[in-house]
């Protein structure tokens, strides 16, 4: 799987070459307090660097307050060691583990053109209103259900995964077992079952990459 | 660090900034940690705690009441001959200010991590280089880091160098508060038998001891003081050396090496930009635009903030025509205090840069590759124009 941008659609985008990333991917994760954005930006990045990537995660810096927008970010570049700080503005993924927050804000306007949005909803793909490549899944049932609790992170690092290979589910999984001990293992189906429910709507891209 | 080069002996790993610093502290087998925890410093407190609480680390952990505290008992440890660490942030550094002065006037090498973050008030909990800004004259040896693999390294070294008989004056790693702090990245870590053997076992001369009891920190009247303060200055001063020749040897032995001044990209620069921390690796991107568009720019960081290393500078800035400096700190009624130690390092050159300040990515805004640029392209326009008064700076990016 690696090498490639696959999607569950038509197999393969742009970013990806020849087992090269051509380009560093830039992911922003918006959330909301309490759902664990900052842990899977954590989780990916890990999982990248494990797969001998580089990688940096990075939190929104802001003093935490459960409920309230938050904004991780992440970087993964398969060549170069990342240099670059400042926060992402225009992201080539974008994870949303909050529905309520697709109308507020930017964020989705700030979306690289031909970028992915990753959305928790219990909608269909096509029955979003965004124009960009689109992954959905019913993340909050998911967590309810294997975890009992509304905590999306780890769903959606199966959607993530699904809708664009960054990293692979085994390593999330290696990186899961690391962090979360004992409740590594029902994360880990978690992931795993959102991984097979997300379904991909893939856009007719461009053919440049907008920037 | 040589950028390109390889990475330099070791494992890869991810790691959070704060991480690295505890891992590198757990490396040097430090013998006694206190430290009062504040953000955005937390991380490498409970790392530590857990580690001690563990067995990973066999120390005592003095759980302190604030930042004063700390450092007292960080004196009175390394005054018994343990190796000591503390770390802290802003306000936390402030109230430790007075005893700061106690360690190095004794000559105790207590080693600090600064996790930079901006001075009250308005509260901040965002970075910035005002609480480092506020400990420039208090006699430790003082050290930027602009990632997280400079924050393990230089935090290994400055056990080493604090250490050094011919050194023993405390040190201070200053780190960028979030942007280092919070961050994973990958970095090389060391075989920890290969860190032990790099730093050797801590022997104070003249330890705390019930059998041969000495007095530390006594009365000086008038006739002594300045005598001790020149000696003081003196030892300070020729620190440098060894701070430099520790570094080399580091980069012997690991694999990265670390020099006073830190250049990129300088040859045949005639337009160099100058700061320090971890602005810096965002600003190196906005040096390679400007260079693929055919502008002979370059960039210069502060590796050893003190002492100051005004040789290294001085070499590093002999063939410009313009120096940009970006400080992330004001000193209200005078400006950027890094410009101008540089102009006043620079005054007695026969051939001299124009110099042109900014102060930037203060109380933790953001500073993008553009920003860089467009600094760069003001900074310029700035050097040339006869307008440009001596004293003027510039806070960037500032609504008005």
């Amino acid at each position: 799987m690696r090498g490639v941008w696959c999607s569950a659609g038509n197999g393969k985008q742009v970013i990806f070459c020849d087992g090269d990333f051509l380009l560093m991917i830039e992911i922003c994760i918006y959330g909301r307090g309490g759902q664990g954005g900052v842990t899977l930006a954590e989780l990916v990045a890990h999982a990248a660097i494990y797969e001998g990537k580089h990688a940096q995660s990075m939190p929104s810096f802001g003093p935490e307050r459960r409920g309230a927008p938050v904004l991780a970010f992440v970087r993964v570049d398969e060549k170069d060691r990342i240099k670059i700080r400042s926060e992402i503005l225009e992201p080539d993924v974008l994870i949303v583990l909050d529905e309520s927050l697709l109308g507020v804000g930017d964020v989705v306007d700030r979306l690289k053109k031909d970028g992915t949005a990753v959305v928790n909803t219990n909608k269909k793909p096509e029955e979003l209103k965004i124009a960009h490549k689109v992954a959905t899944v019913d993340a909050t049932s998911i967590a309810r259900e294997i975890l009992g609790v509304p905590i999306t992170n780890t769903a959606m690092a199966g959607a993530l995964t699904k809708a664009t290979g960054i990293v692979s589910l085994n390593s999330l999984e290696e990186k899961m077992r690391e962090r979360f001990g004992k409740l590594a293992s029902k994360n880990i189906d978690t992931m795993r079952k959102a991984y097979d429910e997300t379904q991909v709507r893939v856009q007719q891209l461009s053919g440049e990459r907008g920037e | 660090m040589n950028e390109g080069g390889p990475r330099g002996k070791g494992r890869v790993v991810g790691l959070e900034g704060s991480h690295a610093v505890s891992e590198a502290v757990k490396m040097a087998n430090t013998d006694v940690i206190a430290a009062y925890p504040i953000t955005p410093q937390t991380h490498i407190v409970e790392r530590l705690a857990e580690m001690v609480a563990d067995g990973e680390l066999d120390a005592e952990f003095i759980c302190v009441e604030s930042e004063h505290s700390a450092m007292s008992a960080c004196i009175g440890a390394s005054a018994a001959g343990a190796r000591t660490f503390t770390c802290t942030s802003a306000q936390g550094l402030e109230l430790m200010h007075e005893v700061l002065y106690v360690a190095s006037g004794m000559r105790f090498p207590v080693v600090m991590v600064v996790m930079n973050r901006a001075l009250s008030a308005p509260l901040s909990i965002w970075c910035d280089h005002s609480d480092a800004m506020a400990v420039r004259d208090v006699s430790w040896i003082q050290m930027f880091a602009e990632n997280n693999q400079e924050a393990f390294d230089l935090t290994v070294c400055a056990f080493r160098i604090a250490e050094n008989r011919n050194v023993l004056f405390p040190a201070m790693i200053h780190m960028d508060g979030f942007y280092l702090s919070h961050v994973i990245e990958d970095l090389v870590i060391p075989d920890e038998k290969e860190v032990r053997d790099f730093i050797p076992d801590y022997e104070y001369p003249f330890p705390l001891d019930p059998e041969r009891p000495v007095s530390m920190g006594c009365f000086a009247p008038p006739y002594i003081y300045p005598e001790i303060k020149k000696a003081q200055e003196v030892a300070f001063e020729r620190s440098k050396t060894e701070v430099k020749s520790v570094l080399h040897e580091f980069g012997e032995v690991f694999g990265r090496s670390y020099e006073l001044i830190e250049s990129y990209r300088m040859d045949d620069a005639s337009i160099a930009m100058l700061m320090m921390g971890s602005i810096s690796e965002t600003a190196m991107l906005a040096v390679d635009e400007l260079r693929d568009d055919g502008c002979d720019v370059g960039l210069l960081r502060i590796r050893l903030w003190r002492p100051f290393p005004f040789e290294e500078l001085r070499d590093a800035v002999r063939d410009i025509d313009t120096l940009i400096v970006v400080d992330r700190c004001v000193s209200y009624g005078m400006g950027g205090p890094v410009c101008a130690e540089i102009k006043s390092a620079l005054y007695d050159e026969p051939r001299r840069p124009k110099i042109v300040s900014f102060i930037a990515g203060i109380g933790g805004r953001d500073v993008t590759v553009d920003h860089f640029k467009q600094m760069f392209m003001q900074g310029i326009e700035r050097a040339k124009s006869e307008k440009t008064k001596t004293d003027e700076f510039v806070m960037f990016g500032v609504r008005e």
